[in-house]
């Protein structure tokens, strides 16, 4: 070693061909990877020129007033993004109230109960993070629709008598037949869940001991350490945790598909039917053509787009905000 | 490229495989049929996907497969430009399902009106006094109308439309045919088993369907009110009926929409499914193989479908096609 160190390097020493051997792995090494890095961003780039691409069609047609134009009428061929964005956004929204509150409670449990429960109940939430999502669209359309049909709805329109608050019985609707956004809604809410709950668990075992027990040391109820130290040390994590929900639940497909209703219109209450975009280019893409293709392919445009839009501002807010939090840069 | 491909694969022994794509309204059909003849020819292998119409047609149009099956026919301009050849295969009935648990085993009995004011959204209740009036025998209460409908694009909905279209003016303004029409009310299903389910899940409920459908999933269906005035059930006797009308003589590149047909014990809806091949494939030997396979599912295929319950050609117009097409 300490020849090589000192540069008296001789070709024909052996300790200095193993050294060129490795540089040679060493660069072929970093090429492969950054080539498959640099797909990554390909990928990325492709994706948003394809979409861009295919639906020029549409954004011919239609102009800009396509983002907030409701109609859907394949017979004459005019179509709007709105019914399909709102329902995104609503299903999104309802996911995550039901979500979020719920998955932070119980990872926090999850965190420091007894460790042989803790695990029981923790491996049970990486297994359900695992059941693929047409099972919970399978379960939504038999199980769960039929349920808020019969017992769900009615007890909050009927028995709670919720319809009849003025403000709050115009945001639920009258009319119910088990699927439109509420369902969709709980649905997703589910599914996202075990993402959400099983990164917050994680990211409260992180926070270190110390802090923990010196927050306790100076008397702080098991509330405020929670608040001021846990919450605080690990809130990257955890927004992160909420945003990988988000994502999950603006793209997800099937489960929304068997449980919305499927109408391409407004909603005007939370039991109405309606779409989502992911619902909309599921069942129409199979057998567009023309027109209809370049919409659908404009309504993808649009999907991909928010999606990078909440990353992007997730990062932005993160990063903004860091000083905030006493993060170090 | 795609073609050597091709010429290898057929030289490699006799084996052939016929790719086809499109119409889920035949498909329980057209499914037994390719098990049945891969067992009886086993070096011609045939590969049905049910896509759904308007993929059939495009697929076939992209030159994908080799066979495209739609419910939903092109007319003979539209085979020329795209070089396509059209042919009947069957006849099936397009049904509506209702979940009505008053009925009891009492059948519900809708006319021209009432069907398109349900499906318009101008009856919004099961006791409205138009349909009332159609089935004094029957106590119906006042039970919310939840309107099911296919949410993909759909043959089986061209035919439903294509229906309404012929018997209301309303209908016709206002949303038109097509293989998916922006409907004024009504929630969506998957495909016809998406349909079938949530018409049995939801009270109170109707639906469109393939007449097989219906009857896998035990569901209730309406009498209704033909051209004729003859209220008549839903059945493969009736679909034939209506098969009976029809005018192929005329039928241009056979070009032919069987609903609200003329005769007296015709079922309304009857809707005829199409396979589209190329007019002239540059693999001969595939092109045979395509003909000889149709020549058996037009006659000895026949039992089968009827079996499903669709209504197999009459046996003048398989010779008909047999002389036009497959020859």
């Amino acid at each position: 070693m300490s020849i090589i160190a000192e540069g008296a390097c001789f070709r024909t020493h052996p300790l200095c061909v193993r050294e060129k051997a490795m540089f040679a792995t060493d660069n072929i090494f970093k090429t492969i990877c950054l080539i498959c890095a640099g797909l990554i961003g390909l990928l990325m780039i492709g994706f948003f020129v394809q979409l861009a691409f295919s639906s020029v069609g549409a954004w011919k047609e239609f102009g800009l007033a396509f983002l907030w134009s409701s109609e859907w009428d394949p017979v004459s061929e005019k179509f709007g993004a709105l019914p399909s964005i709102v329902g995104t956004l609503l299903t999104t929204t309802i996911a995550l109230v039901i979500a979020l509150p719920l998955s932070f409670v119980s990872a926090f449990y999850l965190v420091d109960l007894p460790v042989a429960i803790g695990k029981i109940l923790s491996q049970a939430l990486d297994l359900l993070a695992t059941i693929p999502s047409i099972i919970y669209g399978m379960w939504g359309l038999f199980i769960l629709a039929p349920i808020m049909q019969n017992y769900v709805q009615p007890f909050m329109v009927d028995t709670l008598r919720l319809g009849d608050i003025p403000i709050i019985g115009r945001f639920l609707g009258e009319d119910y037949n088990g699927f439109g956004f509420f369902t969709a809604g709980l649905i997703l809410s589910l599914m996202i869940l075990p993402y959400i709950c099983a990164i917050m668990r994680d990211i409260f075992a992180m926070t270190p001991p110390m802090l923990r027990e010196s927050a306790y040391g100076v008397g702080c109820t098991k509330w405020e350490t929670t608040k001021d130290i846990v919450v605080r040390y690990g809130i990257r994590g955890l927004l992160g945790g909420v945003f990988i929900g988000l994502g999950r639940a603006l793209g997800e497909t099937m489960a929304v598909l068997f449980v919305i209703g499927n109408m391409t219109q407004l909603p005007s209450a939370l039991f109405d039917s309606g779409t989502t975009i992911a619902a909309t280019l599921a069942n129409n893409f199979p057998e567009a053509a023309g027109v209809q293709q370049s919409v659908l392919f404009a309504l993808g445009l649009i999907l991909l787009t928010m999606s990078f839009g909440i990353q992007v501002f997730a990062q932005w807010y993160l990063n903004t905000t860091s000083a905030k939090r006493g993060e170090e840069r | 490229m795609a073609l050597s491909i091709v010429a290898a694969m057929s030289a490699y022994g006799a084996n052939i495989t016929l790719n086809g794509a499109g119409a889920s309204f035949p498909a329980p059909v057209y499914q037994v049929w390719t098990y049945a003849y891969t067992q009886i020819t086993p070096d011609v292998k045939v590969n049905y996907q049910s896509l759904g119409s308007g993929a059939g047609i495009n697929q076939i149009k992209a030159g994908t497969i080799d066979f495209g099956g739609t419910d939903n026919p092109l007319t003979l301009e539209e085979q020329d430009e795209a070089n396509l050849v059209q042919f009947p295969m069957l006849t099936g009935g397009v049904v509506l399902i209702v979940n009505l648990p008053e009925l009891k085993n009492k059948e519900l009995k809708l006319d021209q009106k009432t069907l398109s004011d349900i499906f318009l959204g101008n009856i919004k209740v099961w006791n409205d006094p138009s349909i009332a009036a159609l089935n004094p025998e029957v106590k119906l209460s006042n039970t919310k109308i939840t309107v099911v409908r296919r949410s993909d694009s759909s043959g089986t909905t061209f035919i439903f439309t294509d229906y309404l279209s012929k018997i209301s003016p309303e209908w016709k303004e206002k949303v038109g045919t097509g293989a998916s029409v922006a409907w004024p009310v009504g929630i969506g299903g998957q495909k016809n088993p998406g349909v079938c389910n949530n018409v049995s899940k939801i009270r109170g409920s109707i639906g469109y369907t393939e007449y097989t459908y219906a009857v896998e999933a035990k569901l209730k269906c309406v009498t209704l009110k033909n051209k004729a005035g003859k209220f008549v059930a839903p059945t493969p006797k009736t679909f034939s009926a209506s098969a009976a009308d029809a005018d192929w003589e005329n039928a241009k590149g056979y070009y032919m929409v069987l609903t609200d047909t003329e005769g007296e014990n015709s079922w309304p809806i009857t809707g005829i499914t199409y396979i589209l091949i190329k007019k002239d494939a540059p693999d001969k030997e595939k092109q045979q193989a395509l003909y000889k396979y149709f020549n058996w599912c037009l006659t000895s295929g026949a039992n089968s479908a009827s079996k499903l319950n669709y209504v197999p050609l009459p046996m003048n117009l398989v010779e008909k096609v047999q002389n036009d097409v497959l020859k």
